[in-house]
């Protein structure tokens, strides 16, 4: 099953990992890891999620965790897998 | 497992780095369109782009939401013209309804280009040809999304003297239609030496006679990221300098592998070609000059361009080739004048000419690339730089090309605005002796000797 990867960065700041959090609990994404740094001040998260039982396409997820992450003032991008396997991997 | 780092490094190059797909390129045969009939023609064009395209832009869009890669273009190549419209057109005024035909159908889809008003004369022109060919001013001012080539050489036939001779007119002829919007008709127009049939990548884009119905090309940028990953070996030595552009080449075409599968997947259209490119924008910070300058030149044209534009794009292909099974089209680093903010500097501070351009050329891809001259630069002059740019396709057995803007109205000192993905270029000053008698002459030049290569 290909995963999705979920990447938070911007100011550090109270709750940001509960708010993206309990977005994808409310679409039924499971998260699978989750790795995270701060960076001078700057907060760096990635998760590796199953999208599987989402009702909600990959496209559509991405785009309103994008909304999400501009109310938060973060900048939250959802990619597939792939990208990051093929730049990385061979 | 994928780590932080490596997604960071991925997304940075997204964001700050420029990294994207410059183009899906949908090539689509036109071939089973020729009828005698033009009315009928037109028709078949238009229904067969509308059919086969139909969900291009849209599936282009959802491979960028999915992955978060941008893909700044989404466009078609087509069957060359003159070889589609032989049978029905009979004047030029014919092949232009066919150039509006491709316009309507290119905006029906909503691609930004459409490439393929193209006529294939390496060794001679068929009455079709040069019809194709004289209707061009009129086709790119009349249409706002067509772009042209004509192929007037290759290694295998020599250089079609009589198509060089004409296409200096004509060129001319397109500034002077398309005066009134910055001679724009020209930078839809180009000229080649060896064309590739799979070339994804604008303005000379055309489905070769050689593909199959329909195929997905795509063209791969970076030259940002290039940039960037260069920064960090400053002053090491040629090896790690060459290490660091091939790994980064890599990365970058496995981007373009992974559109390209998608893309073929998703539109049920097989794959052809990953076409490995340094394309620059006119984007700060995507820029070919200013990767010559990273690797140790003040500026692009100072002694020592020609050497390091040739290691910049032998590591591309190096990196590439491992990244895709199949390469193809231009493969190279695309050096425009215009498109590039590196490269427009360098010639408004007097360091790169047209002259070391070409130099440039006998090592790199395309040619001659959207340079804008004085607008009363004679035609026959024209076609002495396409000849020679022509000589060193032929000679090296490389893809060359011309795209010159004689700008209309303007001469050495000013600049001329296209806007967009084209920039906007400063006028470079031409060699004015003539080489008109040498133009005028009629015929072709011999294809070289292939062997006994020094």
């Amino acid at each position: 099953m290909k995963k999705t990867i979920i990447t938070v960065v911007g100011k550090d700041t109270v709750g940001i990992i509960a708010k993206v959090c309990n977005y994808l609990a409310e679409n039924q994404v499971n998260i699978e890891d989750i790795s995270q740094t701060i960076v001078q001040g700057y907060f760096n998260m990635m998760m590796v999620a199953d999208v599987s039982k989402s009702q909600k396409g990959n496209a559509e997820m991405a785009k309103e965790l994008e909304e999400l992450g501009e109310t938060i003032g973060v900048v939250i991008r959802c990619q597939h897998e792939d990208i990051f396997n093929m730049m990385h991997r061979i | 497992m994928i780590n932080l780092f490596e997604v960071k490094e991925t997304n940075e190059m997204i964001e700050k780095e420029n990294l994207d797909v410059r183009t899906i390129t949908l090539g689509i045969s036109l071939m089973d369109c020729i009828d005698s009939n033009l009315d009928k023609l037109n028709r078949k064009i238009y229904d067969k782009i509308t059919t086969k395209a139909r969900n291009l832009v849209e599936v282009g869009q959802e491979i960028e939401r999915e992955f978060g890669i941008p893909i700044v273009n989404k466009r078609i190549s087509v069957t060359p013209i003159a070889l589609v419209g032989a049978s029905a057109c009979k004047k030029p005024e014919d092949f232009v309804t066919i150039a509006q035909t491709l316009d309507r159908a290119a905006k029906e889809v909503g691609v930004n280009f459409l490439g393929g008003y193209s006529a294939l004369v390496s060794k001679g022109m068929t009455p079709a040809d040069e019809l194709l060919i004289r209707s061009i001013p009129q086709a790119l001012a009349s249409t706002d999304f067509v772009c042209s080539s004509v192929n007037l050489g290759s290694t295998k036939t020599g250089i079609n003297m009589d198509a060089v001779k004409l296409m200096g007119e004509i060129i001319k002829m397109t500034a002077e239609a398309s005066k009134d919007n910055s001679c724009m008709g020209c930078a839809k127009l180009v000229v080649f030496c060896n064309a590739p049939d799979d070339n994804p990548f604008m303005a000379g884009a055309f489905h070769g006679v050689t593909e199959a119905d329909a195929i997905i090309n795509v063209g791969v940028s970076g030259p940002g990221v290039v940039k960037h990953a260069l920064e960090k070996v400053r002053g090491a030595n040629f090896e790690v300098l060459c290490e660091t552009i091939k790994k980064t080449a890599f990365k970058v075409t496995r981007v373009g592998q992974l559109v390209a599968q998608e893309a073929s997947r998703r539109l049920d259209i097989p794959f052809g070609i990953i076409d490995l490119s340094l394309a620059p924008t006119p984007a700060i910070g995507d820029s070919v000059a200013d990767i010559l300058e990273e690797i140790g030149l003040e500026h692009a044209g100072a002694p020592g361009t020609t050497a390091a534009l040739a290691l910049l794009n032998d590591q591309v292909k190096k990196g590439g080739v491992m990244a895709s099974s199949y390469v193809g089209g231009l493969s190279g680093a695309f050096i425009p004048v215009s498109e590039d903010q590196g490269m427009i500097n360098a010639v408004n501070d007097g360091a790169l000419t047209i002259e070391k351009l070409e130099a440039m050329t006998c090592v790199c891809s395309v040619g001659l690339d959207m340079i804008a001259i004085p607008g009363d630069t004679k035609a026959s002059t024209i076609s002495g730089i396409i000849a020679d740019e022509m000589a060193i396709g032929m000679v090296n057995q490389k893809t060359t090309a011309v795209r010159l803007i004689p700008v209309i109205g303007k001469g050495v000192g000013e600049t001329v605005e296209f806007g967009g993905l084209l920039g906007y270029a400063p006028i470079m000053p031409v060699n004015e002796f003539s080489c008109e008698a040498f133009v005028n002459r009629q015929g072709r030049i011999p294809a070289p000797i292939h062997s006994f290569k020094n």
